[in-house]
């Protein structure tokens, strides 16, 4: 079924395993729906059924595993690796993982929103299950012998009376061509060999040794070099440019102009870059002055108005006491990049079988093909899109681009591959960035300055504005001589949500209200940026349970316990402060320290974060002398895996929390490199313990954006702490920590 | 026409002179490791030792290398095998996604060779330039450490 996809909504539904962004439905509800007639199946088999769409056992004693999901450095495909070699009882090494190929592999939708865990793994574990009982059976029937008598080592299946047959002997092709029934249960933790260890990454010794890996470096015979011009402004129109003199440039193969759409190919990379920059020089551009400024952005969100205003929670306390108090706080988050260290790429080819082959790092091979195929005319099954590894991407960046780009320069040569690699400018000023957002909380509090009511209110642009089959969300589909819309994003529901994602803190107030006053104007391109909107309003709430606890004259800790009532939130909470030392802390000048914690999408990985921070007050640079997270991931496949994405998760939120903002005046953006966007460096990195929680037996739970949020808030409660000023405004720049600190208020 | 060594072996380059090292490197002698970052010299993403030393291949002519050894991190294996610090990478599981990996290598490996003991803050300090966006630092920090140890 799976080789019919978008073909109706209701398909749709059933093969996309990412629906927040989409759809205002609860995903449960939306497959439940899609797939009435059948029993639901776990993770991604429930929209991928076939045996043998996910498992093949090969005669060269080998297993292929195929998965939907991709490799974008957080190690997925080892941690699937990991599940397969276990419940199918073979040796890792023997498994072959072939992911994100359109051609060949189950259609698993976008690899994001910390679902590849909870989906795949969770698929290809009863997948494995379920084909390692299919083998027994026929190895019984071989063997003659009943299957209590029967056990597997490595692939070998063995009976009391020492006969045996192995997988390999087996032929399995047809019988793996049914539907799985979810019905052959995986093996109890204490049966594993591989799930639950830090099994080293598949793919780093190639990273490390300098053997080929990435897109970029993906060179097939004959490849030419394609290089863009963008427009200087997003609203931009090419009135003018001198084509013949690019054209004429050593090594050019072709100047290709459609609309405001401007490209070279090439011979050599340098060449493309050298005749694009004649093009650029030569191009006349209509300019729009229409942004509202990075200074502008916060009160252009107040006074825009909203597409929708959804009602992300309604739950009114009934009777009870009046608050003594009402506590009321805004914050506000910047634009921030995802800001990949290499640039995108992508190599496309049109083939003499009408099929245009694409090598992409794209997250979403799926969705992304068809946008490309309904851009360029083609029939969806013209269209094959192959993942190899990028840069980290961290969201929806330009990868899609990318993809898009080359494939419509391919189009002009066909036969030759066409390899696009962005400039650092490029990639800086048009990719979709995480939105900016302003988010105010109001608190009504009793005489003990306990919550009573609970009040946020969050405005926002889009978080999602992913391909999904709509070439409009193509950035250079847009500029075409026939230019397509980009179709108007919406917001995802419940339970994942988007703008609103973590907007309902997982405090148990009786009175909760969450407000989202969601804009669909675009004033700087937007899209799904490591944990959309839950980075701000984890920001948010957390901040403000700091501005609460204060208010209580409570400690922070003990304030937050209060309100929580799942005991995993509890215990995460409790275990990074005891590994932090909260208790036996001593305060010094201009030192603080600082919690946060959230359980991501209130459905995901539960993390939480505790830093202590020294702040210089003589010029507010902000110094992080240490960090310490803990995080609950349910059952843990790979301990060093989730380590390394709690570890990293921090530290780029501290990225973004001291350093980051997308800077742009009334015209464009003016953060186009490095030093114009800095990230931070080694020697501003802190230490930071990770401690794990591991819970046997329980569903895997996604855990690649679980810190992100939980930073950002333990920064901003560390460097109130360390100065009795209260920052809410990202990222606590320098400049910005001496005027607060100046000020002796709050900034 | 430019003559360098690369990884030991003799090259003859008959790139344009002012196409950079890296073009030459990645699209002509199909060189994996050394990556485009930046193009700016900001990001260190495309590092290579050059006589020892590391020198930016995104800005770096081809011409600027001639007559001179350059090594990238495939020519840094010992034989066959990783190098110390290239097992001390995969030992410390040093990366998430990997793009800057080589570059790192060759910045931590200048180090090593110029101060084969380094402490946290000298590693901290001498790959301050090469970016990293995935949050690997402290390992990669551990990878360097572990291998100047091992020493």
């Amino acid at each position: 079924m799976q080789k019919h996809l978008f073909t109706s909504r209701r398909g749709f539904l059933k093969t996309t395993g990412y629906l927040s962004l989409a759809f205002a439905i609860p995903l449960e509800n939306a497959l439940s729906q899609a797939g009435a007639t059948q029993p639901r199946l776990p993770g991604d088999l429930n929209n991928n059924r076939t045996l043998s769409a996910w498992l093949r056992i090969n005669a060269n004693q080998t297993v292929t595993l195929m998965v939907g999901k991709v490799e974008l450095g957080q190690g997925i495909l080892t941690a699937v690796t990991q599940v397969c070699a276990d419940e199918l009882d073979i040796d890792i090494a023997r498994v072959q993982v072939i992911s994100g190929d359109t051609a060949l592999v189950p259609n698993e939708g976008v690899t994001a929103g910390s679902f590849s865990m909870p989906n795949c793994a969770t698929a290809v574990q009863f997948a494995s299950a379920e084909v390692r009982s299919i083998l027994l059976g026929l190895a019984a029937d071989k063997l003659k012998q009943p299957l209590t008598a029967l056990s597997v080592r490595d692939g070998k299946i063995s009976a009391q009376n020492d006969t045996h047959v192995t997988y390999w002997d087996l032929v399995v092709g047809a019988a793996l061509d049914r539907e799985a029934t979810g019905l052959v249960k995986p093996k109890s933790a204490e049966q594993h060999r591989y799930i639950g260890q830090s099994v080293p990454r598949t793919d780093l010794p190639a990273k490390i040794l300098g053997d080929a890996v990435f897109v970029q470096e993906h060179r097939p015979t004959g490849m030419l070099f394609g290089h863009l011009v963008r427009p200087p402004t997003y609203a931009a129109k090419l009135l003018s440019v001198n084509l013949s003199a690019a054209q004429k440039m050593p090594g050019v193969v072709k100047v290709v102009r459609d609309g405001s759409f401007l490209g070279v190919i090439a011979q050599r990379e340098e060449q493309a870059v050298a005749a694009a920059n004649t093009l650029n020089a030569s191009a006349k551009w209509q300019v729009e002055k229409k942004l509202p400024t990075h200074e502008g952005i916060f009160d252009w969100l107040r006074q825009t108005k909203p597409t929708r205003i959804i009602e992300t929670k309604v739950q009114p306390r009934t009777g009870g006491e009046a608050p003594a108090k009402t506590i009321e706080a805004t914050y506000y988050r910047p634009y921030h990049m995802h800001a990949s260290i290499g640039t995108s790429a992508a190599i496309a080819t049109m083939g003499a079988d009408g099929v245009m082959l694409i090598q992409t790092h794209s997250q979403s091979v799926f969705e992304t093909s068809l946008a490309i195929a309904k851009m360029l005319g083609l029939e969806p099954s013209k269209v094959r899109c192959q993942h190899m590894q990028g840069a980290g991407c961290y969201g929806h960046n330009m990868a899609d681009d990318a993809a898009a780009d080359a494939a419509l320069l391919a189009m002009a040569v066909p036969g030759k591959p066409v390899h696009l690699q962005y400039t650092r400018e490029q990639e800086h000023k048009w990719e979709p960035y995480g939105s900016a957002m302003v988010i105010q909380t109001k608190a009504g509090v009793d005489a003990n300055g306990h919550v009573l009511d609970w009040d946020l209110q969050i405005w926002s642009t889009p978080h999602g504005t992913r391909p999904s089959g709509e070439p409009g969300n193509l950035l250079s589909a847009r500029y075409l001589e026939k230019p397509f819309t980009q179709p108007v994003p919406t917001n995802g529901g419940p339970p994942n949500f988007a703008a609103d994602r973590n907007g309902i803190a997982l405090y148990d107030f009786a009175g909760h209200q969450v407000r989202t006053h969601f804009i669909t104007d675009m004033p700087l391109r937007v899209s799904s940026t490591r944990g959309l909107g839950a980075y701000g309003n984890v920001f948010a709430i957390e901040s403000f349970m700091d501005e609460l606890a204060l208010a209580a004259n409570m400690d922070p800790l003990t304030y937050r316990l209060r309100f929580l009532k799942d005991e995993r939130a509890r215990d995460t909470l409790q275990k990074a402060a005891d590994k932090f030392g909260w208790n036996n802390w001593k305060k010094t000048p201009n030192r603080g320290r600082g919690i946060g914690f959230a359980r991501y999408k209130n459905i995901a990985g539960y993390c939480a974060v505790a830093l202590e921070v020294e702040v210089n007050p003589r010029n507010g640079r902000i110094r992080v002398l240490r960090a310490v997270a803990s995080a609950d991931s349910g059952h843990i496949v790979n301990p060093d895996g989730v380590s390394n994405q709690i570890e990293g998760g921090l530290i780029q939120s501290l990225s973004w929390s001291l350093k980051e903002e997308v800077k742009f005046d009334d015209t464009q953006v003016l953060s186009t490199d490095w030093a114009s966007y800095p990230i931070l460096t080694f020697s501003e990195t802190p230490p930071v313990e990770v401690v794990l929680i591991n819970r046997p037996g329980a569903p895997f739970l996604g855990t690649g954006e679980a810190s992100q949020g939980p930073t950002s808030a333990a920064l901003a409660n560390a460097v109130f702490d360390a100065t009795g000023v209260r920052f809410r405004r990202l990222p606590l720049t320098p400049e910005r920590v001496k005027q607060g600190l100046d000020k002796k208020g709050t900034a | 026409m430019v003559q360098f060594k690369l990884n030991g072996q003799a090259i003859r380059s008959s790139a344009p002179n002012t196409t950079s090292l890296l073009n030459v490197l990645a699209n002509d002698l199909q060189i994996n490791g050394p990556k485009f970052g930046c193009g700016k010299a900001q990001c260190n993403a495309c590092l290579v030792m050059v006589d020892g030393n590391p020198v930016k291949s995104c800005v770096a002519q081809v011409s600027t290398v001639a007559g001179r050894s350059v090594t990238t991190v495939a020519g840094m294996k010992e034989g066959n095998k990783p190098s110390r610090l290239q097992q001390a990478f995969i030992d410390e599981q040093a990366a998430q996604c990997g793009y800057c990996t080589s570059g790192m290598i060759v910045q931590a490996q200048a180090l090593l060779d110029r101060n084969p003991r380094p402490t946290d803050a000298e590693v901290r300090t001498a790959l301050d330039g090469n970016l990293c966006r995935c949050g690997a630092h402290n390992r990669i920090v551990r990878a360097v450490l572990r291998a100047a140890k091992e020493a």
